[in-house]
């Protein structure tokens, strides 16, 4: 957990401490969100914070708890215990006009002209009706789409419609995002396309938090993550911090395959084909190397790999929740 | 980093409401599936006005049913004259019509059971014998009917005695006690059975539309934008706006009809006929359009929320049976406020929420009180709020329970009312 939180008055001026030093105020809190379905545990005790301004992701497999927890945090469910706060407030609704959010499963009504589509979720956000058109046609133009702004939402394509749903999301400006998988269902030129739009809007401070089953998505764009398996968060916090949680890896390959210097290696390396795998000592690797120069090993080749945020997951999360992310993501890639 | 709080950061429940119902109100006005809503009920209207129509012509050309005469002919002068008296003082409509089988005229002898017997129709009894010994034959009704009026006949033209009626003045109130309740009772009458009928045709176009929102997975985008109550809110006025739209159109177009000078099927007769209610016909027409309101945003709530947990048409067609019997029963139960003697069942009905809005047009009907039927408006605008509330809570707890699970193909998504969440 990246701060911690006594009590409910500390939690609205709470404030998160990321890693250029810098305190940042919390766009979103929770602490302790539990939720249950007739009986079953959905989501047992995540705690979460996002400094405002940060893109966050939500990672987990397929019915882990990332939907329930966004609604949570959106106000549209209640939690059955803990608390939540967006921007310091209870009661998300309370400040609807600055959120933005792009559910799961994309709706619009069909038989609506696009434009209009973008300016009645403007005006669910407070907007009139006028000054969303005004937008939408701004914002359409700036994705060259306003040829399709009168073209009513079933003649669209499945890629514009997602788009319009998404600009729909953004019409008001709002300071928090919050994208319940994005990248579901685009190819891989709109993924792209998305992810450039979240890291605009992050520049411009504003919010994203986004669930994904999909790791690389988190990885190239995440500042931080929460891993949530079974309904439980057995991580929240930097993305640095998480693959920091594994010692970064070292790569061997010497001409010697026998030698005494085979004993200053460490404990825990292993052969993989011309390989030696094995964590970095906590010395650093220069003693190492010098062992092995003075013992004749004729190096080859030595590299040291940090560990990506899949290891991360795998070591978090477990095996078994990593298999099925990987299932997850390859279902997606196969549809 | 901080966020500029000071702007208003939320519509009011109000705003947010008529957000969606504007929405709602313009796409169901301008969709094809409202202007055959809108005809629907005028192709009955025009079976009934034609029917009507045909069968007051039937009336006109069928032939009087009769009763067949066959006495001596001096008995049957005797009756017949007695025949013209009564007539005279009981109009044509008060007597019985004879068909004359007289000897003298060269008539065989009837068979009074084969005349009734005839296929014609024409012939409800047969009057045979003489005077002193008459003898009516016919069926049960028909007997029950014109013995009476018969024996009067036969009383008459046995004595032959030239009978002088007295002069009756006569001195006319426009009405009475007994009059004005009875009418009004009809008033009250016409009145419910008006609302139920309104509100039967209008109430299942809500059963269905948070389905639609549902198919269209719209309903999530509302759900995190406004409070779920705005939302129901919402979807209320603007089924209610849509309805009054088309009740406007029918009275309209009905209007037209009566005025381009049709009675449409004894319509017109009927309405001219209603006698003024108690609170007067303005007030009442206002009362009557608000309880009309108060009694759709009621069973409108209820049928959002059970419309809310249904996923599919199919399962709205399933519900929409035992919701139409839950109609029946109210409208039933409102019944008894037109029943004398029954205060505790009327005050029941009154109370009711469901039934209260019927209850109160026929008081609005019946007593010239108004002050009863505006704190019944308020009870029903709080019953309102607590059922929308309830309703909310319920789309809350029994909907939005699940994920849409990534794309697992092998998991269903949000609104199937699964065990299971993500």
């Amino acid at each position: 957990m990246d701060m911690a939180v006594s009590d409910q008055k500390q939690a609205g001026n709470a404030a998160h401490n990321s890693n250029d030093g810098v305190d940042r105020p919390l766009a979103i809190e929770a602490r302790g969100l539990v939720k249950r379905f007739d009986g079953t545990l959905a989501v047992d005790g995540v705690d979460i914070s996002v400094p405002q301004g940060a893109i966050y992701g939500i990672l987990g497999p397929n019915g882990a708890g990332k939907t329930t927890t966004l609604r949570m945090l959106l106000g549209i469910i209640d939690p059955d215990e803990g608390i939540r706060r967006v921007f310091g407030h209870d009661r998300p609704h309370d400040i609807a006009r600055l959120i933005g959010y792009l559910p799961e499963e994309r709706g619009l009504y069909p038989s609506m002209k696009a434009i209009e589509a973008i300016a009645f979720m403007g005006a669910l956000r407070g907007l009139t009706l006028p000054e969303g058109r005004k937008r939408g046609l701004e914002l359409l133009e700036r994705h060259d789409l306003a040829h399709a702004a009168d073209r009513q939402i079933r003649q669209l394509s499945k890629g514009m419609a997602q788009t319009v749903q998404l600009l729909g999301t953004l019409i008001h400006r709002p300071k928090l995002v919050v994208l319940d998988e994005p990248f579901s269902g685009l190819d891989a030129i709109n993924q792209g396309k998305l992810e450039r739009m979240i890291r605009t809007l992050a520049d411009e401070g504003t919010t994203v938090i986004f669930s994904t089953h999909v790791i690389h998505h988190a990885e190239r764009l995440c500042e931080g993550v929460a891993i949530i398996a079974g309904g439980k968060v057995p991580y929240a916090g930097s993305v640095e911090a998480a693959r920091d949680r594994i010692p970064a890896q070292v790569r061997l390959e010497t001409r010697a395959r026998e030698g005494a210097w085979l004993a200053a290696l460490p404990q825990d390396a292993r052969r993989e084909g011309d390989f030696f795998m094995f964590s970095l000592p906590e010395t650093g690797v220069e003693p190492l190397l010098r062992q092995l120069i003075e013992g004749d090993a004729g190096i080859l080749s030595l590299s040291i790999e940090r560990a990506g945020l899949h290891d991360a997951f795998v070591h978090i999360a477990g095996e078994a929740a990593a298999r099925q992310l990987e299932a997850d993501s390859q279902m997606e890639g196969g549809q | 980093m901080s966020i500029d709080m000071s702007e208003k950061a939320r519509l009011s429940n109000l705003q947010a409401a008529l957000v969606v119902a504007r929405r709602d109100f313009v796409a169901i006005l301008f969709s094809r599936s409202f202007l055959f809503f809108l005809l629907g009920p005028l192709f009955p209207a025009v079976v009934f006005a034609m029917s009507g129509g045909l069968g007051a012509a039937a009336n006109q050309n069928a032939p009087d049913v009769r009763i067949a005469l066959q006495m001596p002919s001096k008995d049957m002068a005797s009756l017949m004259d007695a025949h013209t008296r009564l007539e005279n003082e009981l109009g044509r409509g008060g007597v019985p019509h004879f068909y004359l089988f007289d000897p003298a005229e060269g008539h065989d002898p009837i068979d009074p059971e084969a005349l009734i017997a005839d296929k014609s129709g024409i012939y409800g009894a047969v009057l045979t014998g003489t005077l002193d010994n008459p003898v009516l034959t016919g069926t049960s009704d028909k007997l029950r009917a014109w013995s009476g009026q018969v024996t009067m006949h036969l009383a008459l033209a046995r004595t032959g005695a030239d009978v002088s009626y007295p002069a009756l003045a006569t001195s006319l109130v426009t009405s009475s006690g007994a009059t004005v309740k009875d009418q009004r009772r009809d008033t009250a009458q016409i009145s419910m059975t008006l609302l139920f009928l309104l509100m039967m045709l209008l109430a299942g176009m809500v059963l269905s539309n948070l389905v639609e929102e549902k198919a269209n997975k719209i309903i999530e985008i509302l759900a995190a934008a406004l409070p779920m109550e705005a939302v129901f809110l919402g979807k209320l006025f603007a089924m209610l706006a849509v309805s009054l739209v088309g009740v406007g159109v029918w009275f309209s177009l009905i209007g037209l009809v009566i005025l381009s000078g049709s009675d449409f099927g004894g319509v017109k007769q009927t309405l001219i006929g209603m006698p003024d209610p108690g609170v007067g016909w303005p007030l009442f027409s206002i009362l009557f359009v608000v309880n009309f309101s108060m009694g759709y945003l009621l069973i409108g709530s209820i049928f959002l929320a059970i419309g809310a947990l249904a996923s599919t048409v199919r399962e709205v067609q399933t519900l929409s049976m035992p919701v139409t019997m839950l109609q029946l029963f109210i409208f039933f139960f409102a019944s008894f406020t037109l029943i004398d003697g029954a205060p505790l069942l009327e005050m029941l009905a009154i109370l009711f929420p469901l039934s209260s809005p019927f209850a109160m047009t026929a008081r609005a009907a019946q007593s010239e009180e108004l002050w009863p039927i505006l704190l019944a408006i308020g009870y029903q605008a709080m019953w309102v709020a607590i059922f929308i509330k309830m309703g909310s809570t319920l789309f809350r707890k029994r909907v939005m329970k699940s994920g849409g699970g990534g794309h697992n193909p092998n998991k269903r998504r949000w609104f199937g009312l699964r065990r299971a969440a993500s």
